[in-house]
Formats: C-alpha cells, sequence, structure tokens
C-alpha cells in the first residue's frame, strides 16, 4: 500500500517466532495464549524500527529503503544466531499432532486453527482501515502523500503505524505457525519471496486481495506440486507472480496504482 | 561503540591485512606449534551442522594435546586456526588463502560438498593437505586432486551399503517389502543419492513407486505425505536434512501414514540424538544408513558422554566425523615426523591408521577416497539409536517390519 | 578525456598487484572485489544509468555461468568460445524479460519484483531439467592452462577479471557522453518527458537490459572458471542479485566510478570485520550488517555523493 518494500519482513517474522518460542519454553505459555503478548510487542519494534531507522534511511527513495531493510534483514539474523545459536527448535503442544477430519481429508489442527486466525486478522485489518481514522489516514497517504500532509496528516506517524501494523500481523502469524513448524535463525528466508508474490497477487492495498492471493498461491502450490512434482511445483507460484504484474498490476483487488 | 578489545581487533586485522600483503608465500608455522586450519560454515544456513563440526575437530585438537602432541615433533602441539565459510563456497576459498598464509600445515573442513569442492581446490593451489570431515559428493575426490583426503564414505558407498543391507533385511524377514518410494531435498546430496537409489533398487526387485523431490526448504508436507498416503509404499526411504526430515516424519504421523518402514539413507534426523530425543514418538522404528560410530569402542562413549554433558550440544556424525579427521592428521604428522604439507600428505597417502572410534578397519587410500570407510545401519528402538546392521557391529537386531 | 586517463591510470595500476605482492589473500580479496564492481556495474547500466532497478540480476548471471559450465562439461567446447555464447544468451534474457516488462509497462517496484520472479523461476528450472545437471549442478574439468581460460596463479584470473571491468568502465564512461546515453539518463529522469521529446523509450530500456545482461552474464563465465562448480543456487540465487545491487547504490549510481568504489568499501567492510569475534559465530555479520544500515542512513547518495 505504501511501497515499503520490506526485505527484513522474513528475519522479523523469525524473531516472533523465537519470541514465541522462548514465551513457550520460559513462561509455559501456550502459542495461542501468546497472542495477546507477540501481537503489541511486535507493534512497538515495527513502529520503532520504522521511525528509528528505515524513515532516516529513506531520504524519499524506495530503493533506500530495500537496502536498509536488507541491512536490517543481516542484523536481525545475525544477532539472533549469536544469541540462540543455530540450532532449530521446535515446541510440543498437546494439539501438535490433532487432525480433524473433514470430509475425506484429514487436518492438522493447528493449520485449521492458523487458518481461522488469518481470516480474523484480515477481516480485523479490513475494519480498520475502513472505519478508523488512522484506517482514512493510511489510505490518504497512500494516495497522495503530499495531500494527506497538506491537510494535516503527520505523515511519518501513519507509516510507521502501518509499519508497526504489518509487524504485528507477523506476531500474529508466528503464534500461529510455531505448532506446525520450527524456528531457527535463518527460517525467514523461506517466506520472503512468497510473502512478497502474495501481496502482489493479491493487489498492494487490499487486505481481502492479501487473504484471497494467500489462498490462491496455496492451491497453486499444491496443485504445481502434484502435476509438475513438488520442487519444480514451485515455479507456478512465480509465474503467475510475473503474469499478475505483467496483466494486471494492480492484483486482484487492488487499486490502479 | 565498538569496545577497546574489538577495536584492537579491528585495528589487528587490517594490520594482518597489510603485513600480509608483504609476505611472500607465508611464513611455515615451526616451533612449538603445528597450525591445523578448521575450516567450516559457522554462520549462514548450515551454522547448525558447522558449528557441531567445528566442536568436533577442536576437541580432536585439545585431546591429542593433553596426550603429549606430536610425540616425534619433541612434543609439539596442534593449533587449531579457526574459519569461517559463512555456507558459501567463495568464501571458504577465500579463507584458505589466508590459512595458507597463517602457515598452516592442513585443513580439516568444510562440511557441505559444494564448500568442499572450493576449498580442497583452493588448498591444492598451495599443496596444503584438505582433509573432507563430511562432504559426501563422490565429484570431491575424483578430480585427481593430490592434496584431497577423505576419510569417511561418500554418497555412492553409502547408497551401495544402503541397497545390499535393504536386501539382506528384506530377505531375512521373508520378503514383506516390494514396493519403496523415495523423497529427497533438491540438492548435490539429495539428488545424487535418489539418482542412485532409483538405479539400484529395481535391479533387486524392488519397485519404485515415485520419486518425490523437494525444495530447500520445505515449509510444509502435507502434500506429500498424502502422495505418500495415495501410493501406499512399503518402505518409505527420505534422503534430506534435519529439519525438512522432522517435519516431514513428523506429518507422516499426523497423517496416520505407517509404512512397513521409515529406511532413510544418510537421514538428516533419523540418526540424530536431538531428533529423538524431541520427537521420540515419530523417531521410534526409523531404520537409517548413516554415518556412525563404532559401537564397540568404549573411547567414543566416552567422548559422546563429554559432549552430551554440554549445554546445547549433541553426538552428531559432525561431532565424531571431524574427531576423527583430525586424529587421523595427527597420525600422519607423527609418521612424517615433520609439519610441511608436502610430508604430510606423502604419510595421509600411505596411512593405514586404525587406532580411530569408525567402524572403519584400517584405513587405506586410494586417489583420496579411505576405502575402509563404511555407513552402519541404525534404528531407533525404545528411544534410543542402536546399530543393527552388520552384525560385527549389531548393538541389537533390527526390527522389520515395524509396528507401532 | 580525464575520465578515460583515469580508466587507463587505474587499469595499468591494478595490473601490476601481482608484481608487488604475491599474497593469496591480497590478490583474492582484489579479484573478488573486481567481480563485485563487475556484477554492480552491468546493473548499474540499468539501474543507475537507465532508472530500472532489478532485484533479480542473478537471472543475467546464472545465465551465464550455466552457459559456460554447459557447453563445456557437455559440448567440450573450449572455455574461451563459450564467452560469447555467454554474452549473447545474457542479452537475450535480458531482451526476453525487457520485451515483457517494458511490453506492459512496468516501472519502479514492479519491475524489480517481476525480475526477482524470473531469477526464482530459472532457479526452480535449472534445478530440476538434467540438462544443467539439477540439484547436483555442474563441474568443470579443472586444467589449468591459458588456453583453458583457468590460470595456476591468480595473476592470470586478475588480469581477465580487470580486463572485463575496464570492459564496463569504457561503457559506462560511453554511457555518460554518448548521444544513447544522454536518452538512456533521460528516460530515467523522467520517462514521460523523454517520449514526449521523442526518445523510443521502448528501445532504449530494451538495448540498456540486453546490455546489462551481457555483461551480467561475463560475470557468471568468469565465476565458472574461478571455481570450477555451479548449482541452482550459487547461479540464480537472491545473494547473487543483492551483491549485484549493493556495491552502484553504496558506491553512487550512475556514476563511471560507484560501483567499484562500493565494492571495494564492501568488501573492505567484510574482511576487517571477519575476524572479529570469531569465537562468536555471527557477530561480525551484525557488524557488517549495522553499518550497512547507517551508511545508507548517512551517505544518501552514496559515497560519491560525498565527494560532489
Amino acid at each position: 500500500m505504501l511501497h515499503i518494500i520490506n526485505f527484513a519482513h522474513g528475519a522479523a517474522l523469525m524473531v516472533a517466532l523465537y519470541g514465541v518460542f522462548f514465551l513457550h519454553q520460559k513462561a509455559g505459555l501456550d502459542p495461542y495464549l501468546s497472542l495477546p503478548v507477540m501481537v503489541p510487542a511486535m507493534f512497538v519494534a515495527g513502529y520503532a524500527l520504522y521511525r528509528f531507522v528505515v524513515a532516516k534511511a529513506s531520504h524519499g527513495k524506495d530503493e533506500n529503503i530495500l537496502l536498509v531493510t536488507l541491512g536490517v534483514a543481516i542484523v536481525l539474523e545475525n544477532v539472533a544466531l549469536t544469541l540462540w545459536k543455530s540450532d532449530t527448535r521446535t515446541i510440543e503442544t498437546g494439539y501438535t499432532f490433532t487432525t480433524v477430519a473433514i470430509g475425506p481429508a484429514m487436518i492438522a489442527l493447528p493449520k485449521l486453527v492458523a487458518f481461522a486466525g488469518a481470516a480474523i486478522v484480515a477481516a480485523l485489518l479490513l475494519a480498520m482501515m475502513r472505519g478508523t481514522d488512522l484506517g482514512r489516514a493510511i489510505r490518504a497517504c497512500a494516495k497522495e502523500r503530499q495531500g494527506a500532509r497538506l491537510v494535516g496528516i503527520d505523515v511519518e506517524h501513519v507509516f510507521a503505524m502501518s509499519f508497526g501494523i504489518g509487524l504485528a500481523c507477523l506476531g500474529a502469524a508466528a503464534c500461529f505457525l510455531l505448532p506446525a513448524y520450527y524456528v531457527n535463525p535463518q527460517v525467514g528466508n523461506g517466506f520472503v519471496l512468497i510473502a512478497f508474490t502474495i501481496v502482489v497477487l493479491g493487489g498492494m492495498g487490499s487486505f481481502a486481495g492479501a487473504l484471497l492471493g494467500g489462498l490462491l498461491v496455496g492451491v497453486v502450490e499444491s496443485i504445481g506440486g502434484l502435476y509438475l512434482g513438488e520442487s519444480l511445483g514451485q515455479i507456478g507460484i512465480f509465474l503467475i507472480f510475473i503474469a499478475v504484474l505483467l496483466f494486471r498490476p494492480q492484483g486482484l483487488f487492488g487499486a490502479r496504482a | 561503540m565498538k569496545s577497546q578489545k574489538q577495536r584492537r581487533q579491528f585495528l589487528v586485522n587490517t594490520a594482518a591485512l597489510a603485513a600480509s600483503a608483504a609476505l611472500p608465500l607465508g611464513a611455515r608455522g615451526q616451533g612449538a606449534s603445528v597450525k591445523v586450519g578448521v575450516l567450516h560454515p559457522v554462520t549462514g544456513f548450515l551454522a547448525y551442522s558447522g558449528g557441531l563440526s567445528r566442536l568436533g575437530a577442536r576437541l580432536a585438537i585439545e585431546d591429542i594435546n593433553a596426550a603429549g602432541g606430536i610425540k616425534s615433533l619433541g612434543g609439539a602441539k596442534l593449533e587449531a586456526i579457526l574459519a569461517d565459510a559463512q555456507s558459501k563456497p567463495e568464501v571458504g576459498a577465500a579463507e584458505v588463502e589466508k590459512l595458507n598464509e597463517q602457515g598452516v600445515s592442513a585443513i580439516v573442513g568444510a562440511y557441505a560438498s559444494a564448500i568442499c569442492l572450493a576449498t580442497t581446490q583452493a588448498a591444492a593451489k598451495h599443496n596444503i593437505p584438505h582433509l573432507v570431515d563430511v562432504g559426501v559428493a563422490d565429484q570431491i575426490v575424483q578430480r585427481g586432486l593430490k592434496n584431497t583426503f577423505r576419510f569417511a564414505p561418500g554418497y555412492k558407498t553409502c547408497t551401495d551399503t544402503a541397497v545390499e543391507s535393504l536386501q539382506a533385511l528384506n530377505n531375512s524377514a521373508g520378503k514383506p517389502a516390494k514396493t519403496v518410494m523415495i523423497i529427497h531435498e533438491e540438492s548435490l546430496f539429495g539428488t545424487g543419492t535418489a539418482n542412485l537409489l532409483s538405479k539400484q533398487l529395481p535391479a533387486l526387485g524392488f519397485e519404485v513407486k515415485d520419486v518425490i523431490k523437494h525444495a530447500n526448504p520445505t515449509r510444509d508436507f502435507n502434500n506429500i505425505v498424502l502422495r505418500v498416503k495415495a501410493a501406499n509404499p512399503d518402505i518409505v526411504i527420505p534422503a534430506n536434512y534435519y529439519n525438512e526430515y522432522a517435519l516431514f516424519v513428523r506429518t507422516m504421523k499426523q497423517q496416520g501414514v505407517m509404512p512397513k518402514a521409515i529406511y532413510s539413507v544418510l537421514g538428516g534426523a533419523a540418526s540424530s540424538y536431538k531428533f529423538v530425543k524431541e520427537f521420540s514418538d515419530a523417531a521410534n522404528g526409523v531404520l537409517d544408513v548413516n554415518h556412525w560410530f563404532n559401537p564397540k569402542d568404549k573411547r567414543a562413549w566416552a567422548l559422546k558422554k563429554r559432549v552430551d554433558a554440554m549445554e546445547g550440544q549433541f553426538f552428531t556424525y559432525e561431532v565424531y566425523l571431524n574427531y576423527a579427521a583430525v586424529q587421523l592428521l595427527a597420525d600422519a604428522i607423527e609418521r612424517a615426523k615433520s609439519a610441511k604439507r608436502e610430508d604430510i600428505i606423502a604419510a595421509l597417502e600411505k596411512s593405514d591408521w586404525s587406532g580411530h572410534m569408525m567402524p572403519y578397519g584400517p584405513t587405506r587410500f586410494v586417489n583420496g577416497q579411505n576405502e575402509g570407510a563404511r555407513p552402519l545401519m541404525m534404528q531407533v528402538q525404545k528411544n534410543d539409536i542402536r546399530v543393527v546392521l552388520p552384525d560385527t557391529y549389531a548393538e541389537a537386531k533390527p526390527v522389520f517390519p515395524w509396528k507401532a | 578525456m580525464r575520465q578515460l586517463a583515469a580508466i587507463a591510470a587505474f587499469a595499468v595500476a591494478v595490473a601490476l598487484l601481482p608484481g608487488l605482492t604475491g599474497s593469496g589473500v591480497v590478490l583474492n580479496i582484489a579479484i573478488m572485489t573486481l567481480y563485485a564492481a563487475l556484477l554492480g556495474q552491468a546493473w548499474n547500466i540499468l539501474a543507475g544509468f537507465g532508472g530500472q532497478f532489478s532485484f533479480g540480476h542473478a537471472v543475467f548471471f546464472g545465465t551465464g555461468a550455466y552457459a559456460a559450465a554447459v557447453l563445456q562439461a557437455r559440448f567440450g567446447w573450449n572455455a574461451w568460445a563459450t564467452l560469447p555464447a555467454a554474452l549473447a544468451l545474457g542479452a537475450a534474457v535480458g531482451a526476453f524479460i525487457g520485451t515483457l516488462s517494458f511490453r506492459y509497462g512496468l516501472r519502479g517496484s514492479y519491475f524489480a519484483l517481476v525480475t526477482l520472479a524470473f531469477a526464482e523461476v530459472f532457479r526452480i528450472l535449472a534445478n530440476n531439467v538434467q540438462f544443467t545437471g539439477a540439484g547436483v549442478g555442474l563441474m568443470v574439468k579443472l586444467q589449468p592452462g591459458a588456453a583453458h581460460f583457468q590460470f595456476a596463479d591468480k595473476a592470470g584470473y586478475l588480469h581477465v577479471i580487470l580486463a572485463f571491468v575496464v570492459v564496463g568502465l569504457l561503457v559506462s564512461w560511453w554511457l555518460k557522453h554518448s548521444r544513447y546515453g544522454a536518452w538512456l539518463q533521460a528516460v530515467r529522469d523522467n520517462e514521460d518527458s523523454a517520449a514526449a521529446l521523442g526518445v523510443n523509450v521502448f528501445a532504449v530500456k530494451l538495448q540498456a537490459i540486453m546490455l546489462s545482461g551481457a555483461l551480467t552474464a561475463a560475470a557468471g563465465v568468469f565465476y565458472v572458471q574461478y571455481f570450477q562448480y555451479i548449482d541452482p543456487s550459487l547461479a540464480y540465487g537472491p545473494a547473487v542479485s543483492v551483491e549485484a545491487l549493493l556495491g552502484p547504490i553504496i558506491g553512487g549510481l550512475g556514476t563511471i566510478w560507484g560501483p567499484i568504489l562500493g565494492a571495494t568499501v564492501l568488501h573492505l567492510l567484510g574482511e576487517a570485520t571477519r575476524g572479529l569475534v570469531s569465537s562468536l559465530p555471527g557477530v561480525n555479520l551484525v557488524v557488517y550488517g549495522a553499518l550497512l544500515v547507517l551508511m545508507i542512513m548517512f551517505l544518501p547518495r552514496g559515497i560519491i555523493g560525498l565527494v560532489k
């Protein structure tokens, strides 16, 4: 929406995953119960990161944001390596191996919860964007930055809020992801490209789009995996990505930029 | 910002860099210590394995020094010169240059095959003996490089052993298994292993139902497991790294897929104490043909005990393969009575060392590969890893097929 | 003219380096720095001079690398002969991506992302096709000798990469001073105005991406000849794409010397931090990343911006 391409997205997810892990390990907090801790914590971290690092580095150019977030990603990944070592950590919860039968399919419970969680988060974001002042301010800044400034919107604050919300979503994602996955310092790298793809597919600026984009990517990945093999099947995601960029750059739901 | 110490280190590095520009070909390490380059990927995506590899090498160096060092050189101690390949071949090669100028007599490393290819080549240009600790790709020892020595088996040996042993296992149980399915990771080790397996298994009467290649990393194994479920093979053969292996086996358990055996070849987590500890349900029953120490050798158990006592460390193949490689090197230096590179290479070529804790018998290098090297077959039984084949090293009988 | 003299002086100075030091460490650093500079120069053509930022330059690099590897390993070509083939293929891939992207009007972040996607597509293809050796990768036979584009000692490699970099410098100089270069920079500065002035925007951009692709492919050939091994991640992975863009942005976009300056600073930084706290892996990279962030925060126009 605000055209901040954040290369540190994966690294931030990794940090969030460690947060959930340690909350579980040290405080015995169930990952889902960690939501009220992780989401605000990541929001604050995101806001601060934007305000004190990204904003100061952008100098008005998109490519600088890319570079500085890249630097932040390197720092985060290696701080994690130094502090927490490189071993893969996992958590065991009572429901890790539980499955729910839906028709002929057996779906893992953590995945169902994640699905529901993602939908709820998307709905909340949508409501926020439409119904709150902040939401209106974000949309204003996206459409016309100078104009927004002229009507008295603190643009820097709005950008920082958006960044914070973005990272807060990662905090939520981490809570939903850890039961079915694992964490180590490099874990973020596998998610960065997919995240970009989904955003572009859904349409930069549309949460419903991102949600649907996510679903579409998941389906494409699975079908691609079935017909082309798991390794070659990954290509489907990127081919769709390219096709969308070429033929419908506003994505499924985005407005023409 | 930086502490005094770090600032000094920074200056020392820059000065050393400048100084090394003036040195002609690097001073040789003489006097009281023999410098050994310990080169592994301790940062980047291979950091975990790199760290364990480094641990194994350092432990060996400490132990050798504690036992009196290199006696034929008057008790000279081994000095570890640590280097980080940052999980990239080009960095590994650059580090070899540095190690060369620091006057190392030999290099041990560099864990990953792609990195080993670059480092052995860089070392060859300076005639530095390079012991390959793990790097299973057979290309490493097929380039005619005189300085390259691999103590452990490559993936062809491992695969051949795996195939023979599978046949033996199946025959002695009355041939309950006819179909197999191979799940492998997409890079050098997984693809190479899968290629060999899919060629050899049909010749022995096994039907390969499917070969599934997956990416590194793979975020989710549900689809693959569903395909396994649909194909219903008697034996599932995974060849991948720790994270994917763990996720795959856990997902199989979750979806209730229970083949007659999970038979991994160089399985990433199969014979891993860490995996057994963290996921005992999913781990039990898994068979693995992999690097392993000699279970009849008390010294191996003593070393395991020491490593287990260390916070956050596990006695993995990275540790003992590096430990053994350093010991092999020390023996060669001992017999060469010299710390000169060419003398060590000559001594390694003729090595018949059998003082190791590995199930290899006497060492014998042919074109840089130790012909005595071999993997063992292990099975996780009752939350512990036990060697089940061959009989000379077995601690328990294999349970095949496995009933959960 | 002064700039041409500077280029000549640079070439001579670096060429003499092997005579001044036999240190493998120093020569290797010089080679890797020049290699990074070459990647940066190629990227700079499209981004610095042309204003089209690519995040997937690995797509050209990998193509050049695989061209060299496949032609030698599978078809027995001489290594030098693979160079023109690699250049042609690099340009062809540039033409392909450029035609699609520019025809459909992709700009800014969208163009950047599409290049990223293409790099990934190529990586996945390379990983799954027997022709490129799939996941196993390809090894080029070790045969030292100038005739085989392999050298027993570093001086040979240094001179070759230096020659490539000098070509890059000359191309950059030409872009600064030629009519084509003026069109390209006009497109960069304001595409719509340039079009209004009669510049064939599509053709100009297409030529730039082809030129950039060819030069990047040359770097790929060099890599294969220096390391004798390539695999899909090394060829098409994000590491190369990142390396290509770091130098010019740090050193100064759209300048002749920016990529070299940036590559040098980054490599020296990497070396200086490499040995720091070696007992704690990762600390040195934290310092590296932090310094990168600080540089971007306080040096917006790159290092050249400091001088101007």
